[in-house]
């Protein structure tokens, strides 16, 4: 699907979709969203451009490959999950909160954390398959 | 907080699976880590059983919503020998795996997801809420079809289908069974619903959907007449794969099993009579399935499914001394059935087969192994004073007491069975002149391995004989743990408090 128009769409679908992705990741604590509705997103950002683009331009894009973002992600979640127990000796997984909210973003706490943490696992994750798909077929 | 302790050993393992995945590309690498974690693993399961063992339950509330509202992690001392066993077993085939696996499986990832179904494992036992349990069943199961999958063998594959179908429906059974109850209820905490389940007017109900459980379960334990899935499928994977599965995925059932019928379905008569029978046909069934076998994998296979019976038996019979030989009997039968499967896994290495009528010879030849491989299969058959004759004793006696000899009948004849073909094994395999076999063109032969390759397939098995010894020799202190443990499980008032603080 080598068209001029999806090919030109695709340079500032990926920008706006990342952007979309990561406010959907941010008002995920209380309202619809969340990571891994936001990774989704990101992910179909980077699926759009190589439709348009071909793999291996988005791979030099991506320029690590998507797979190394799993462990990451599991581990940022990971930390996030067991920081109350070494903060305040709260049992696993309880929310840690900053006493002041942050300009835009607004509260950040544990969760947050992990939810950037479920965020990159889920892009390490689809991209992973579809770019393996992709390839094989 | 002493109570963190109770989410060490899932922790731990989720830890080093992630550490695994960073080590993606250096196969040696992640053998050192995977050893190494089991072992701090370990270390971690005998923290929590002697703590738990000393203070009594421990529970912890994640993310510090207090139950029944948020997801409790219980460790009784049920679970806390459960995680201890898993640790056992994980570190045993972890060292297995490092002598055994090729590098192949390696590189696509083996050991993390190894680590995920260790993980996955202590879950199920250390979950107080029924909702996660399914969650921790669904890690297990996807780690075991990954496990089972990986290499891409014809054969593997074609077990891993049957295996996954079977399973997935277990799983969707299991989680309709969920709704229901909660639909009946309005809450997944499981000391909750014991609360509110015996309060439910309509016991027609209550039963149906205990009957739900008992199937979405019974797959998974393999019991009849649920079982067709385990010999199709268990003989297709690499031993060390074999030996977890074989040690440890039907046990989950069999616990999860124990716990929801003691803890929340308590007192039906329907039940205890469908529980009995089918564990008297679990145990006929299982045996003759074993009778006919050739192949030594799919022998052990159907004796996996004729000692599930045992353990049915005991929660059927539902009396103390009963639950007491049952959980004796799961206790002896995760260290014996992970051991057997690492034998035919050194069976395998050292002639290049698994049938019966091909192999022989190998007392003549390896005498020192025929004496370590012994161990586990005069266990299973419970010759006294090895392991497994004491839970039968109990069981026997407990079955002798309400008078049911149809139950009794099935015990022995199990046990007869059992007996007969490890014999028959034991002249075949061990002491017949086996026929001169052709030499499989790059098999790697046992002769052909290093030194330490050689160890590592040695040194589990010693260690699980060490302990299958120690369970059958020091059967006062495990019969002194399975009472308290029965006598735990037949209080589930002692549960309901320790979890809601009443």
């Amino acid at each position: 699907m080598k068209t001029i128009i999806l090919k030109t769409a695709s340079k500032y679908l990926l920008p706006l979709l990342l952007l979309f992705s990561v406010f959907i990741l941010l008002r995920g604590h209380y309202l619809p969203g969340g990571g891994f509705v936001g990774g989704l997103i990101a992910s179909i950002a980077f699926v759009v451009y190589a439709f348009a683009n071909g793999l291996e331009q988005t791979k030099d894009l991506l320029r690590i490959h998507p797979g190394y973002l799993m462990p990451v992600g599991l581990l940022i979640a990971f930390v996030a999950g067991i920081s109350p127990m070494f903060l305040s000796a709260l049992p696993f997984m309880t929310g840690e909160w900053f006493a002041e909210p942050l300009a835009v973003i607004g509260m950040v706490g544990s969760a947050l954390f992990f939810d950037i943490g479920v965020f990159i696992v889920v892009v390490g994750v689809s991209l992973t398959i579809i770019f393996t798909i992709t390839e094989s077929a | 907080m002493i109570n963190h302790i109770v989410l060490y050993p899932i922790l731990v393992q989720l830890f080093f699976a992630i550490v695994l995945l960073f080590a993606w590309n250096s196969v040696r690498l992640q053998k050192s880590i995977s050893i190494f974690g089991c072992i701090v693993s370990l270390a971690l399961s005998i923290w929590l059983f002697i703590t738990i063992w000393t203070k009594g339950t421990l529970t912890i509330q994640a993310g510090n919503w207090e139950a029944p509202f948020g997801i409790t992690f219980v460790a009784d001392i049920f679970a806390a020998t459960l995680v201890l066993l898993t640790a056992i077993s994980g570190l045993a085939v972890s060292i297995f795996s490092a002598g055994t696996i090729l590098r192949a499986r390696f590189k696509f990832g083996y050991l993390p997801i190894f680590h995920f179904l260790l993980l996955g494992l202590n879950g199920a036992f250390l979950t107080g809420d029924i909702f996660n349990l399914y969650v921790w069943f669904e890690i297990i199961i996807i780690s075991s079809f990954v496990l089972i999958t990986i290499g891409g063998e014809k054969k593997q594959l074609e077990g891993a289908i049957k295996y996954f179908t079977l399973n997935i429906l277990a799983s969707m059974i299991f989680l309709t069974a969920i709704a229901v109850l909660y639909g009946l209820t309005g809450s997944l905490n499981m000391a909750d619903l014991a609360l509110k389940v015996a309060e439910i007017e309509n016991r027609g109900l209550v039963e149906i959907t205990a009957l739900l459980f008992l199937i979405g379960f019974g797959i998974k334990a393999a019991i009849f007449p649920l079982y067709f899935w385990l010999p199709a499928s268990y003989h297709t994977p690499p031993p060390a794969v074999m030996a977890i599965f074989g040690g440890l995925l039907t046990k989950v059932g069999v616990y999860a099993l124990i716990r929801v019928f003691t803890l929340i379905f308590v007192g039906e008569d329907f039940l205890e009579t469908i529980i009995l029978s089918i564990a008297g046909l679990t145990l006929f069934s299982g045996a003759v399935g074993a009778l006919v076998q050739n192949n030594i994998v799919k022998i052990f296979s159907y004796l996996i499914i004729c000692h599930i019976g045992f353990m049915i038996l005991g929660l059927g019979l539902y009396t103390e001394a009963a639950i007491a030989g049952a959980v004796f009997y799961l206790i002896h039968d995760i260290v014996v059935k992970t051991n057997l499967f690492m034998v035919s896994g050194l069976i395998y290495r050292i002639k290049g087969t698994f049938s019966m009528r091909d192999l022989g010879g190998l007392y003549a030849h390896y005498p020192m192994f025929s004496l370590l491989m012994i161990i586990p299969l005069f266990s299973l058959i419970g010759i006294p004073p090895l392991s497994g004759f004491w839970p039968k004793l109990a069981l026997i006696t407990e079955s002798f007491k309400i008078g049911n000899y149809w139950l009794i009948g099935a015990v022995l004849f199990a046990t007869f069975i059992t007996l007969f073909v490890i014999a028959r094994m034991w002249s075949e395999v061990f002491w017949k002149d086996g026929p001169v076999l052709n030499k499989v063109p790059n098999f790697r032969y046992f002769q052909l391995l290093n030194k330490r390759q050689k160890l590592q397939m040695i040194v589990p098995m010693v260690f699980l004989a060490m302990v299958s010894l120690y369970i059958g020799f020091g059967a006062e202190h495990i019969q002194r743990l399975s009472s308290r443990i029965a006598v735990e499980l037949m209080n589930n008032q002692l549960y309901i408090e320790a979890v809601l603080n009443k």
